[in-house]
């Protein structure tokens, strides 16, 4: 059942249509506005305002070093993660800061490693750069600056890839749609756990 | 000079549109009265408004709260913790978080539909422990109302025949989730009683309203009426009277009283345009929320009343109570790599732990709390897979660097440890003491000039105990799970990480009721001592708090108070003229 068939059900299910002004058409207007919005993950039309363009750049390695493409699904920035973190930075301006000054930390460091930027140098010299920031527990604390920054990092990543379209698809998620009646824990999952609903 | 509506009274202005004051509305104008119906927030319709079934990428921030939406952009609540140009105080050292609801149904559009009854030691507590005060009226005075609400309303759960968790007319309830049976299965090793939740949700068609369709969102609104708000069950068939006028964007400011002391009507600020409108009614009912409504009383000062309405004993605004609360989180590695399914279920948690150490004298605190879980494979939203550097080092691969990491073993990651989590939140009951209270602050006013209230409540030891030893119960059947708690049980400078007053959103007391004028604001009708045509709906009169969500009482409360309005009140034509 796709989401438009979804709604429609709802409509009938819920006797909507004895409100005033709920048709199936107007279910349908409506499904369709939500199909655009879902587009691009609500992003479809935005532009970065916040990031400079050597920053976007940066964050886009950044992002999918962090999550990369795979057998399942694909990358980050195929799920517009940099354009998803520049519009949090807008709508929550305490995000700002820690974003802005986290790059350049990661450019400052670069350039010790490498002598030039992050988006400048090599793979081999991006991964000597995350290995120092990218574990908290074993990370030396010269570099705490960039763990933190790291994990807020990823903290953002995950938010942006795994809310949007693809990442649901990837999770296997089924729920948000109306369900006739309620089976409980599946037979899988309970052979994976261990329970049953007898004992 | 302000403008007067209109010179016909109506028979009854009621003051807010949620819980108290929707079932007003619906009492009341079936009796055939006449209602206007004051709404400080705007027009906003379940059917209509609600975000149900809508994908978090249909947002690009996924989900998140807004200034306006603390809880979520898709909570139906707009409102919060702070509103733009209505602010409130509290003295040094004290504190309290007001939430507020601006909109048609207040707070039940995104409550969480708990719906418990008090029980009959509920109503008697300082006869038990010697603290606080025991209500003028009993379980048995209130238990008709519940069993009516119960088939009125709808509500799922199980008779379970627990003295002081007084059962009702469910509907059968739905499974438990995996996770909640791991749950049951950890606490009951443990000796601690796990039951069914009883949320007002359908789990069968109830007149013209469907059972659930378990999308698990009852808290962005409704669409399909299947779980209980003011707009889902008591406004439209009050609306389908024809004898109910809302009027929305209406602040109220006072409530205006003759010379006989008694109400004459209501002023209120147009929110929109900043002008000035008095009603007349012969009844005012207020049910703005406990604290609200105290601020409204303490506000409306006359020759009658120089201390605000009703408040020659200085008991208004005092005795404010909220839920204490606390959480516990824990990891469990059987969960990893669980197959996934569908685990929305209803709008909330299909199991509960009720206080079970009612009988328990020995404990260093003089109060229950119950128990409520949280777990699954939600929605993947804003806030997805956060903080995974603390718990994926804990699971099988090479791990020798620790947790945290990126690259195709942390996709893979997220991926097994989506659901792995299991929390707990403890919420219980708070002493209703003296001591604890709102007040107007004599040097602040809102942005339509009227004064706002300071506050000042502390928790006390009672309160600071009952969540230490929920910290350490709850991390106890965590461990009883097979799981590892996420964090260490906060110690007493953290104040055993107990919430701030007012965080759980359980605004009870204020305008208490009571037989004795000289320590109560309200008789045992919620009726005010001192004007018989003021009624308080909301959980205002509530004299104790109880370890239960008050909603089911506010009802239970305010369709006695009305039914007395239509039969003693208005009937009678006690009222002013």
């Amino acid at each position: 059942m796709n989401r438009r068939e979804s709604l429609k059900l709802m409509a009938v299910a819920s006797l909507a249509a004895a409100i005033p002004g709920c048709t199936v058409g107007k279910v349908d207007e409506a499904a369709l506005k939500a199909e655009h919005a879902a587009a691009n993950g609500g992003l479809a039309g935005y532009q970065p305002t916040q990031l400079s363009a050597s920053e976007y750049a940066t964050l886009g390695l950044l992002v999918n070093y962090i999550i990369p493409a795979d057998d399942r699904s694909g990358s980050a920035t195929d799920a517009a993660v940099p354009l998803f973190i520049d519009f949090m930075m807008g709508d929550a301006p305490e995000l700002q800061e820690p974003v802005h000054a986290g790059l350049a930390w990661i450019d400052e460091t670069s350039r010790q490693i490498s002598g030039v930027p992050f988006a400048e140098s090599t793979t081999e010299q991006h991964f000597v750069l995350l290995d120092q920031i990218a574990f908290p527990e074993t990370a030396s604390p010269e570099v705490l600056e960039g763990v933190t920054f790291f994990s807020a990092l990823r903290d953002l990543t995950a938010s942006g890839f795994w809310s949007s379209k693809m990442g649901m698809t990837d999770l296997n998620y089924t729920g948000n749609t109306p369900q006739a009646s309620w089976d409980g824990c599946s037979h899988d999952a309970m052979a994976h756990l261990g329970i049953s609903y007898d004992s | 000079m302000p403008y007067i509506q209109s010179n016909t009274p109506y028979d009854v202005c009621i003051v807010g549109s949620g819980a108290g004051g929707g079932m007003a509305a619906y009492v009341l104008t079936k009796a055939g009265a006449n209602v206007l119906m004051l709404e400080a927030g705007g027009d906003w319709d379940t059917v209509r408004d609600g975000d149900m079934l809508k994908y978090n990428y249909e947002s690009p921030r996924r989900g998140r709260g807004t200034k306006d939406r603390p809880f979520g952009e898709f909570d139906a609540c707009d409102g919060g913790w702070n509103i733009e140009g209505e602010p409130y105080t509290k003295v040094e050292g004290t504190e309290w978080d007001w939430w507020r609801a601006r909109m048609v149904g207040g707070r039940t559009n995104h409550w969480g539909r708990i719906s418990l009854r008090f029980g009959p030691d509920d109503f008697r507590r300082k006869s038990i422990d010697g603290q606080g005060d025991d209500w003028p009226i009993g379980y048995d005075d209130l238990k008709p109302y519940y069993d009516r609400i119960d088939k009125l309303i709808g509500i799922f759960g199980s008779v379970e025949g627990v003295y002081n968790e007084p059962d009702g007319h469910f509907m059968p309830a739905p499974k438990p989730r995996c996770y909640e049976v791991m749950v049951k299965n950890g606490a009951s090793k443990l000796g601690i009683p796990v039951i069914p939740s009883r949320l007002s949700i359908l789990t069968q068609q109830l007149g013209d309203r469907p059972g659930c369709h378990y999308c698990g969102q009852c808290n962005r609104g409704c669409k399909t009426r299947s779980n209980f708000s003011t707009q889902t069950v008591l406004l439209p068939p009050a609306l389908a009277t024809g004898k109910l006028t809302i009027v929305t964007n209406a602040m109220a400011r006072e409530v205006l009283t003759d010379q006989e002391g008694k109400a004459s009507g209501v002023s209120y600020v147009n929110t929109l345009t900043g002008e000035e409108v008095q009603v007349k009614a012969k009844v005012v009912v207020l049910a703005a929320s406990a604290c609200e409504s105290a601020r409204l009383m303490m506000n409306s000062k006359s020759s009658r009343h120089p201390n605000g309405l009703s408040n020659s004993s200085d008991i208004l605004g005092k005795y404010l109570t909220d839920s204490t609360g606390g959480d516990v989180m824990g990891f469990f590695p059987q969960l990893v790599d669980s197959p996934a399914h569908n685990e929305d279920g209803v709008g909330g948690m299909h199991i509960y732990i009720p206080w079970w150490l009612e009988k328990d004298r020995s404990l260093p605190f003089a109060r229950g709390y119950h128990i409520e879980t949280w777990g699954g494979k939600g929605m993947p939203g804003y806030g997805f897979g956060g903080g995974i550097q603390r718990t994926n080092g804990k699971i099988s691969g090479d791990r020798s660097r620790g947790g945290g990491g990126y690259g195709l073993q942390l996709k893979n990651d997220y991926r097994r440890l989506w659901g792995a989590f299991i929390g707990m939140s403890g919420r219980g009951e708070m002493i209703a003491r003296k001591e604890n209270y709102c007040e107007i602050d004599p040097s602040v006013v809102d942005k339509y000039g009227i004064p706002v209230l300071r506050f000042n409540v502390k928790w006390s030891d009672d309160e600071l105990l009952q969540m230490k030893h929920f910290q350490e119960t709850g991390n106890e059947i965590i461990r009883s799970m097979g799981g590892e708690p996420l964090w260490d049980i906060p110690g007493k400078e953290d104040n055993y990480g107990i919430t701030r007053p007012g965080q759980i959103i359980h605004e009870v007391g204020t305008t208490r009721m009571g037989k004795d004028p000289k320590n109560s604001v309200l008789n045992e009708h919620c009726q005010a001592h001192e004007a018989a045509n003021v009624f308080v709906a909301d959980a205002g009169p509530f004299v104790s708090q109880a370890h239960k969500n008050p909603t089911w009482t506010i009802l239970a409360l305010s369709m006695r108070t009305s039914e007395f309005i239509v039969t003693e009140v208005l009937k009678r034509n006690l009222a002013a003229s």
